[in-house]
C-alpha cells in the first residue's frame, strides 16, 4: 500500500494530507477533510452526486484517485459562497424548490456553476446536456432547470 | 392569500432549503463520532441454500477488526408487519436470495472491514431456487419458508362484493385482458446508512436514513431485547425514500449489535449494489381482468386477479397483496366486484412498498382496459370514464368511504388543456395522446400494528422569548413534511414557517408519528399540528384578551402580533403575548393528536385501502414513437391533481413533477431484472433512470376540493400523481402506433415485436397470454355497504 503526502487547495485552503494512492478524491474530501457536502451515491461514476470542480471543471470525485489532485485546485459545494454570501445558484435552487431530498443538490449546483462559468446564458437544452450526468430522483428536473435559468438571469443583470 | 390564510397556500421555500443547497444538511453517512468504526456485511452468493458452516476465525484475527457476528448473534426474527416476522438480521441456517446478509464485521476502517469479509468462510448446501411466479405455484420446488417442497404461497385473498356473475350477465360487452407489470425499484440517490452508538450507561442511539423511526424503534426493542426506553432512534434527513426505507433493515440492527459488542460507534453505509439487494421495490404483478360493460360504457361487474412475485420475505407483502385489489373502486362505481390475489415467495430480493404501493400495477391494467373498452364501444376515452365516475361523499362497493373528490374537475382540466379529445385518434402515425386517471389514500386508515392510540402526535413548546418549538416524529424524506408542519403551526400563530424551531423524527424527543409512508403525514401529522397550534393560540389569545379587556373572539394572530381584528396596530407583539400568557396560566406547552375514524368494512382485509380521504389525479401524455426502432419520446405531460388544499403549492407542484418523472421511468424502461435469481445489473449504469434529457415539460394543475377532514382541507400528493402516468403513456403509445403493449416497461423491443405482429396480420398486441391455473379458495362474500348506490 503506497502512501504519500499530497498538497492541494480545497475551497481556497491549502491541505497537506498523508494518503494511500488508491484513496478516492471523494473519500479524501469526506473522510480526511470532513467536507461531507459532497455526496456518495453510486460508487461507480453513474449518478453525479459526488461532483466537484477540479481546476474549475466538473469531475466525479468517486472516480479520481488522490494522486491525481496533487498540486491542483478543488472546489466543493462548501466553497461556493463568496464573502459569506451564497452563490446565486444556491439561492435560486432554494427559492424555486429545486431541492426536495437535497441529496443530488450539491452535485447539481457544482455542475451548474461550471456550466454558467463557461456559458453565462445557457439555453434549456444546454442545461439539460450539462446536467445529464447528474441524476435526481425527486424533482423531475424541471425546477432545477428553472433555478439554473434564474441564477443565470440574475448573474447577467 | 386566498380564503384568509396568511401562510397556508403560499409557495414558500422549504424551511431547510439553505441547509440543503449549501451542503450543510447532514445525512446519515455524513455523521461521525470520535472512534467510529466501519461496519460491513457479508452477503450470500447463493440464491437458495442451507448454511452448513461459517468460520469467522480468520476475520477475527485480522488486525484492526473489532467484532465479527453471524446469525447466531441475532437469533430473533422481525419484519415490518406483525404477521410477517420472517426476517433475520443475518441469515440463520438458510439464505433466501443472492445478497442476503450472512455475517458482519466492525473494523477501524473500510479497507480492513472489507478485507475481513473476504476472510469469513461460509459453506453452503445449495437448494433449488424458485425464481418465477409459475415455479412458486408449482408443487415440486423447495419451500423458501418451511421444510420440504410445495407451493411457495405467502398469502391469498379472495373477496366478492355484490354479485359478479349477475353483473356479468347484465353486460352487453365483456372484456378479458391479461397484463404484466414487471418490478422496479426506488433508486433513491442516498444509499441506506445507519450509525449506532451504545454508551457506557447501556443506552443505544441509532441514526438512520429511515422513513419510519417508530417502527424501527419497535424492531430494535424486539431483536436486541432491550427496553424501548433505552433505545433512541433518530431519523436523519433522508436522501430520498419513495418507500425504500420503510422496513426495519438488517444493517440498522447489525450496526446496533456491533456497537453493543465493541462499545464504540459503528456506521454502516450500503453500497449501491447492496441497495439493490435490500430492495423492497415494486412487486412484479401478473393480472387478469374481466369487466362487463353496458352499451353506454357503464361497468356492470369486474373480476380482478393478481399474482404478485414477492421475493424472499414478507415485508409489507400482505398489505401489498390487498392493495392490488383495493383501489379499483375508488375512481369508478363498480357495482359488483370480485378480487382474487396471491403473493408468492421467490429467491430474489424482497419486494415491498414503492410510491403507490401495490396500486400502480392494477391501475395500469384498469386504465388500459378502459381505453380498450371505449374503443370497442365507440366512446371517447374520457367519456367512458365520466360515465363510471365515483361520486363525492359516497361509499364504494368494497366499503371505502369517499369524501371530497375533484376527479371530474381534474379530468376536465387536462382534457381541455391538452386538447385531448380533438387530438385522440387524429394525430399522424407515430404521434399519440393517452388519458388515464388515478386515486390514492391520504394515509392508511389503520396503523401497522393493532392499537387504539393516535396515529400522530405533535407537541408545541413556546419559549419566553416567543420562540416556538414544534416536536413531531414525522420523518422528512424530501417531500417537505417538516415545512408542512411549520406552515400549519405558523398559520395558527400568525408567524412565518421559517421562524419556528422544528424538532423531528427523534424517539427520545418527539411524540409518536407512525412515519412517512402511505401518504399519511400531511393529513395526520398536519391535523395533529393544527390541533396543538390551535390550543397554543387559544391560550395566548385568552391571556391577551384578559389583559386588553376584549373578547378573545375579536383577536387575530397575524404578522407576528396578536391584534384586534381590523386594527393591525392594536394588541401586542407575539413575544409579549407569550410572556403575558405564561405569567397568567403557566408554561405554554400543548399537544395535539390525530387518529383516523374507524372506517374498516366488515371483512378480513378491509383494513387495506381505507383512508380518511382520497386524492385524485388525471393525466394526459403526448408521445412520439419511432415506428422502426420502437423508441418512445414523451413530448409533454398534463397532470391535474385534487390536493384538497395546497398548504404549500411550490412543494405540491414538486411532488407532482417528481411523480410524473418516476412514472415515466417505470413506464418506459425501469425494470428490476434477473437472469435466473441473479440481478442483471445492480448499479445505476444498468438500472437506468431518466436524466434531465428524458424529462418532458410537465403542466401541472392543482384542484382544491377542500376536504372536510383534512388540515385546512388538504389531502395527499406524494404518491397519487404517479398512478395515471404509466397507463396514460401506454394508451398514448397505442394511439400513436396502433399496438397495445400490455406489459410494463414499454420498451422498444416490445413495440417492434408488436408492430411486426401487426404487419403480419396479428392483433399488434404484446403481453402475457394467460395467468397460471391456480385454484383460489372460495371467495368471501361481502354485502355492499348500506347506502351503496349502483350507477
Amino acid at each position: 500500500m503506497t502512501q504519500r503526502v499530497l498538497e492541494f487547495r480545497v475551497n481556497e485552503e491549502t491541505h497537506r494530507v498523508l494518503t494511500s494512492d488508491h484513496t478516492t478524491l471523494l473519500d479524501l474530501l469526506r473522510v480526511d477533510l470532513g467536507l461531507t457536502g459532497t455526496k456518495h451515491g453510486c460508487d461507480l461514476g453513474e449518478c453525479g452526486s459526488c461532483t466537484v470542480l477540479l481546476d474549475g471543471r466538473p469531475v466525479l470525485s468517486c472516480l479520481l484517485l488522490a494522486p491525481q489532485v496533487d498540486g491542483r485546485v478543488v472546489t466543493t459545494i462548501e466553497g461556493l459562497a463568496e464573502n459569506g454570501r451564497p452563490h446565486p445558484l444556491q439561492t435560486a435552487f432554494a427559492e424555486l424548490g429545486a431541492a426536495q431530498c437535497g441529496y443530488c443538490t450539491p452535485g447539481m449546483i457544482v455542475t451548474s456553476k461550471a456550466l454558467l462559468d463557461a456559458t453565462p446564458q445557457p439555453t434549456t437544452h444546454q442545461i439539460q446536456v450539462a446536467l445529464a450526468g447528474n441524476l435526481c430522483r425527486c424533482t423531475g428536473y424541471s425546477k432545477i432547470l428553472d433555478a439554473v435559468h434564474l441564477a443565470a438571469s440574475r448573474s447577467g443583470s | 392569500m386566498t380564503s384568509g390564510h396568511s401562510v397556508v397556500g403560499r409557495p414558500l421555500p422549504r424551511v431547510d432549503a439553505m441547509e440543503q443547497v449549501t451542503g450543510r444538511l447532514r445525512y446519515a453517512d455524513d455523521l461521525t463520532l470520535p472512534g467510529t468504526l466501519v461496519g460491513r456485511q457479508l452477503r450470500s452468493t447463493q440464491a437458495h441454500a442451507l448454511i452448513t458452516r461459517i468460520d469467522t476465525s480468520r476475520a477475527e484475527n485480522l488486525p484492526g477488526v473489532k467484532a465479527v457476528i453471524t446469525g447466531a448473534d441475532l437469533p430473533i426474527s422481525y419484519g415490518i408487519l406483525p404477521v410477517s416476522q420472517d426476517e433475520n438480521a443475518l441469515a440463520l441456517h438458510r439464505v433466501r436470495h443472492i445478497g442476503d446478509p450472512v455475517a458482519a464485521v466492525a473494523a477501524i476502517d473500510a479497507e480492513t472491514a472489507e478485507k475481513a469479509l473476504d476472510l469469513i468462510d461460509v459453506l453452503y448446501q445449495p437448494l433449488e431456487p424458485v425464481v418465477t411466479i409459475e415455479e412458486a405455484l408449482g408443487e415440486d420446488r423447495p419451500l423458501i419458508h418451511g421444510e420440504g417442497t410445495g407451493k411457495n404461497v405467502h398469502r391469498v385473498a379472495a373477496l366478492e362484493f355484490g354479485d359478479v356473475d349477475a353483473g356479468m350477465a347484465e353486460a352487453d360487452h365483456i372484456r378479458e385482458d391479461v397484463y404484466f407489470f414487471r418490478g422496479n425499484t426506488h433508486a433513491a440517490l442516498e444509499t441506506h446508512s445507519a450509525m449506532a452508538d451504545y454508551d457506557a450507561d447501556h443506552r443505544l442511539r441509532l441514526w438512520s436514513s429511515t422513513q419510519v423511526p417508530h417502527y424501527l424503534h419497535r424492531a430494535l426493542e424486539k431483536v436486541l431485547e432491550m427496553p424501548a426506553g433505552r433505545i433512541r432512534v433518530i431519523a436523519t434527513p433522508s436522501g430520498g425514500g419513495f418507500g425504500g426505507k420503510t422496513d426495519p433493515f438488517s444493517h440498522e440492527i447489525v450496526a446496533a449489535k456491533l456497537s453493543m459488542l465493541t462499545g464504540r460507534p459503528v456506521k454502516i453505509t450500503l453500497s449501491r449494489e447492496e441497495v439493490f439487494y435490500a430492495h423492497r421495490g415494486r412487486h412484479p404483478v401478473l393480472m387478469w381482468v374481466k369487466t362487463g360493460f353496458l352499451r353506454d360504457g357503464r361497468i356492470t361487474a369486474m373480476h380482478f386477479k393478481t399474482f404478485l412475485d414477492g421475493g424472499a420475505y414478507g415485508s409489507y407483502g400482505v398489505a401489498s397483496l390487498y392493495y392490488t385489489g383495493a383501489l379499483q373502486t375508488s375512481t369508478y362505481r363498480i357495482p359488483n366486484y370480485r378480487f382474487e390475489g396471491v403473493r408468492v415467495f421467490t429467491n430474489k430480493p424482497a419486494c415491498g412498498p414503492k410510491r403507490g404501493h401495490g396500486t400502480p400495477q392494477p391501475r395500469f391494467a384498469l386504465e388500459s382496459q378502459m381505453d380498450k373498452a371505449a374503443e370497442d364501444l365507440g366512446l371517447d376515452p374520457v367519456e367512458i370514464r365520466l360515465r363510471n365516475l365515483v361520486q363525492p361523499f359516497s361509499m364504494t362497493v368494497n366499503h371505502l368511504r369517499i369524501t371530497s373528490c375533484g376527479l371530474s374537475e381534474c379530468m376536465a382540466k387536462v382534457r381541455e388543456a391538452s386538447n385531448f379529445s380533438e387530438s385522440h385518434g387524429r394525430l399522424p402515425f407515430g404521434r399519440g395522446v393517452g388519458f388515464a386517471v388515478g386515486a390514492y389514500m391520504s394515509g392508511a386508515g389503520l396503523p401497522i400494528y393493532w392499537n387504539d392510540m393516535p396515529q400522530s402526535e405533535v407537541q408545541i413548546k413556546v419559549d419566553r422569548g416567543g420562540g416556538v418549538s414544534v416536536y413531531s416524529m414525522a420523518a422528512d424524506v424530501g417531500q417537505g413534511s417538516t415545512s408542512m408542519l411549520a406552515t400549519v403551526v405558523a398559520e395558527c400563530l400568525g408567524l412565518e414557517p421559517a421562524d419556528l424551531a422544528m424538532v423531528t423524527a427523534d424517539t427520545d424527543l418527539t411524540p409518536v408519528d407512525l412515519g412517512s409512508y402511505s401518504s399519511r403525514v400531511t393529513f395526520m401529522a398536519g391535523n395533529a399540528a393544527l390541533q396543538a397550534g390551535t390550543k397554543i393560540r387559544n391560550r395566548v389569545m385568552q391571556a391577551v384578551a384578559d389583559k386588553l379587556e376584549v373578547d378573545p373572539a375579536d383577536l387575530v394572530a397575524k404578522a407576528g402580533r396578536i391584534v384586534v381584528r381590523g386594527d393591525p396596530d392594536s394588541g401586542m407583539a407575539w413575544a409579549e403575548a407569550v410572556r403575558t400568557a405564561i405569567a397568567s396560566v403557566g408554561p405554554l406547552i400543548e399537544s395535539g393528536s390525530y387518529r383516523a375514524p374507524d372506517l374498516a368494512g366488515p371483512y378480513k382485509g378491509a383494513g387495506v385501502g381505507i383512508s380518511p380521504a382520497y386524492s385524485y389525479s388525471a393525466c394526459v401524455a403526448l408521445v412520439s414513437c419511432d415506428g422502426e426502432t420502437g423508441q418512445v419520446d414523451v413530448e409533454r405531460v398534463w397532470l391535474a391533481h385534487d390536493i384538497g388544499k395546497a398548504i404549500n403549492p411550490l412543494l405540491v407542484e414538486g411532488q407532482i413533477e417528481g411523480g410524473v418523472y418516476m412514472g415515466l421511468g417505470e413506464a418506459l424502461f425501469e425494470e428490476h431484472s434477473f437472469r435466473g435469481a441473479l440481478h442483471r445489473g445492480p448499479s445505476l449504469l444498468d438500472y437506468k433512470i431518466p436524466t434531465a434529457l428524458e424529462m418532458p415539460p410537465v403542466e401541472t394543475y392543482l384542484i382544491e376540493s377542500i376536504d372536510p377532514e383534512g388540515p385546512f382541507g388538504a389531502k395527499e400528493v406524494g404518491q397519487g400523481p404517479l398512478l395515471p402516468v404509466i397507463p396514460a403513456i401506454a394508451n398514448a403509445v397505442y394511439d400513436a402506433l396502433g399496438v397495445r403493449i400490455d406489459e410494463v416497461p414499454i420498451t422498444p423491443d416490445k413495440i417492434v415485436a408488436a408492430l411486426r405482429d401487426k404487419s403480419r396480420g396479428g392483433s399488434g398486441r404484446f403481453g402475457p397470454e394467460t395467468v397460471p391455473e391456480y385454484q383460489f379458495p372460495p371467495v368471501v362474500r361481502v354485502e355492499p355497504p348500506a347506502g351503496f348506490v349502483a350507477p
